[in-house]
């Protein structure tokens, strides 16, 4: 080039970088709260229809500090955890037996993609009829509900195992069953608590249905009945309630995931 | 321990990949096994491994397996096939623990594979901590943990950078000079097997047939050595002609998966 100019280089790599900012959800939901205990105060919202965030809390301490909620609590949690201990145990065993032989799979597949989209709440009703308004049908309700996402989240676990993990253990001479446990089973754990995930909430889900259908305790009845009295304030404070224990079972999964798989 | 191969087919469905394929890995031997890529070099390898079903032919292994040997015919694998769970001596072990070796055994075992690979410091260490170098000096420890008679080693060096390949290299002559286990190395790479190999075996492109075997002239540690390299790039460049053709007819074939 005849004439040297330096055009200087100018950086166009900006934006479009991953990152969070730490504060900026917790300022969020303060606004938010902000805002709707504003317009209750300011008379924008009415208030026999939507109570106050502080009216909320009101209700929330009354409910726990007189006992009446815990039962409801229990109750909900005791279904929940017998459904969904049940439907895993049954789900990850089948999506095991899935993943691993060929004639189950073969059998399986067809028949789990047939009945997964069942809404499970519609069999509440047949269930009320076999096993009684009682605690079983709930629980079957609930458990079923889990088994299904759980089967097609630990076959697909098991089924990404890399294969070239299993030769290997192949090659050095384990045994089927030593394969199983040492390489299928952790190397699908990944696969089986993201699954896990999906399974808890279908469960919380399926327990206020079904309290809301059939029951006088648990958080769904709970709600109903609020509903029912023109407790609205009540009624918001089960909501908080049911999504504070979304939130909990989230954590303790996250906290269960980082010790477990650790090596990722 | 050698290893025999008769007259060796194998057809994927309708695609053959390997038609008539004799050779034999002698005692202590270090084969190589080259060829265009496609052209059936792992499914022959892994053939002789028992990982997949013979079809035609016949493999065979002669003669006494070491002393202490608990899995005689051991690979060692291109893309390390390390459990990302364990540690560097968890990988090992996975090799030993099915066996009736006893505790101290066991320990002994791992302790020395992972001295001689260089990792002592890494005992504890998880694969995803590693560098591809010592990811695959993991994969090697715990193939020689089991004391081979017979190491199978697919292209174990070619998921690594020139640089890393070099000190491996340097590794594996070191590692061989003790222990002379019969070993089967595939590689793509003709410098590898100019420099790693007693014997190469070259084979023509899909279905592979043997289309020459050259045995390497020079002792393994006498390589690097100045009044030899004439020698061994003539063999390279002599090599590469027998394969240029193939590799480029090969190259421009549809893929099969
Ligand atoms: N499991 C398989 N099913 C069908 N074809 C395969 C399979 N594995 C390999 N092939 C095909 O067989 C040929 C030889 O494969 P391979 O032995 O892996 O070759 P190389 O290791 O020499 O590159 C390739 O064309 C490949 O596409
Ligand atoms: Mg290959």
């Amino acid at each position: 080039m005849s004439d040297p100019a330096k055009t200087p280089v100018s950086f166009r790599g900006a934006g479009f970088v991953p990152g969070t900012r730490r504060w900026a959800p917790w300022l969020a939901f303060a606004l938010i709260i902000a805002c709707w205990e504003s317009a209750s105060r300011l008379g924008w919202l009415p208030s026999l229809f939507m109570p106050a965030p502080s009216e909320v809390m009101n209700a929330l301490h009354a409910l726990l500090v007189d006992g009446k909620l815990l039962v409801h609590i229990g109750a909900s949690l005791k279904r929940i955890v017998s459904g969904w201990i049940l439907g895993s145990i049954a789900g990850v065993t089948l999506g095991f037996l899935m993943g691993i032989f060929v004639l189950a799979r073969s059998v399986g597949l067809p028949v789990v993609s047939a009945l997964f989209p069942i809404p499970k709440i519609a069999l509440l009703p047949l269930f009320i009829l076999w096993f009684g308004i009682g605690e079983p049908s709930k629980v079957a309700t609930i458990a079923l509900g889990v088994f299904f996402p759980t089967v097609v989240s630990a076959f697909s676990a098991v089924d990404n195992v890399p294969r070239n993990l299993i030769r290997m253990a192949q090659s050095f001479g384990l045994s089927t069953r030593m394969i199983v446990f040492k390489v299928i089973l952790p190397g699908a754990m990944p696969g089986i608590l993201a699954g896990f995930r999906i399974s808890t909430s279908i469960a919380l889900i399926l327990v206020v249905a079904a309290e809301m259908i059939g029951a006088d305790t648990g958080i769904g009845a709970f709600v109903l009945a609020a509903g029912n009295l023109m407790q609205i304030d009540q009624l918001i404070a089960g909501v908080v309630l049911l999504s504070l224990l979304g939130l909990t079972v989230s954590a303790l999964l996250s906290v269960t995931e980082k010790i477990v798989l650790r090596w990722r | 321990m050698q290893v025999v191969l008769e007259d060796v087919g194998y057809a994927y469905g309708d695609l053959p990949v390997l038609d008539g394929v004799s050779f034999t890995v002698g005692e202590g031997e270090t084969a190589a096994l080259i060829g265009p890529s496609g052209c059936g070099k792992s499914t022959l390898l892994n053939l002789v491994g028992g990982l997949l079903e013979q079809q035609g032919g016949r493999i065979a292994t002669m003669g006494t397996v070491p002393a202490g040997c608990l899995n005689p015919l051991t690979f060692v694998f291109q893309d390390f096939a390390l459990l990302p769970w364990r540690s560097v001596a968890g990988n090992v072990a996975l090799a030993l623990e099915h066996h009736p070796l006893g505790r101290a055994e066991q320990e002994a075992r791992i302790a020395s594979v992972l001295q001689l690979c260089g990792l002592t410091d890494f005992a504890d260490a998880l694969p995803k901590q590693l560098s591809g170098g010592m990811r695959q000096r993991v994969g090697i420890a715990r193939a020689i943990a089991v004391k081979p008679a017979v190491m199978l080693m697919d292209e174990p060096l070619s998921a690594l950078d020139a640089q890393t390949r070099e000190l491996l290299m340097e590794d594996l002559i070191a590692i061989w000079a003790r222990e002379r286990t019969t070993t089967l190395y595939v590689t793509h790479n003709l410098s590898e097997a100019v420099r790693l190999a007693d014997k190469v075996v070259v084979l023509s492109r899909r279905p592979g047939r043997i289309k020459r075997i050259v045995s390497v002239p020079v002792p393994v540690n006498e390589r690097q050595k100045p009044e030899h390299i004439g020698l061994l790039q003539q063999l390279h460049d002599e090599l590469w002609s027998l394969i240029k053709a193939e590799a480029q007819v090969a190259d421009r074939e549809m893929q099969h998966v």
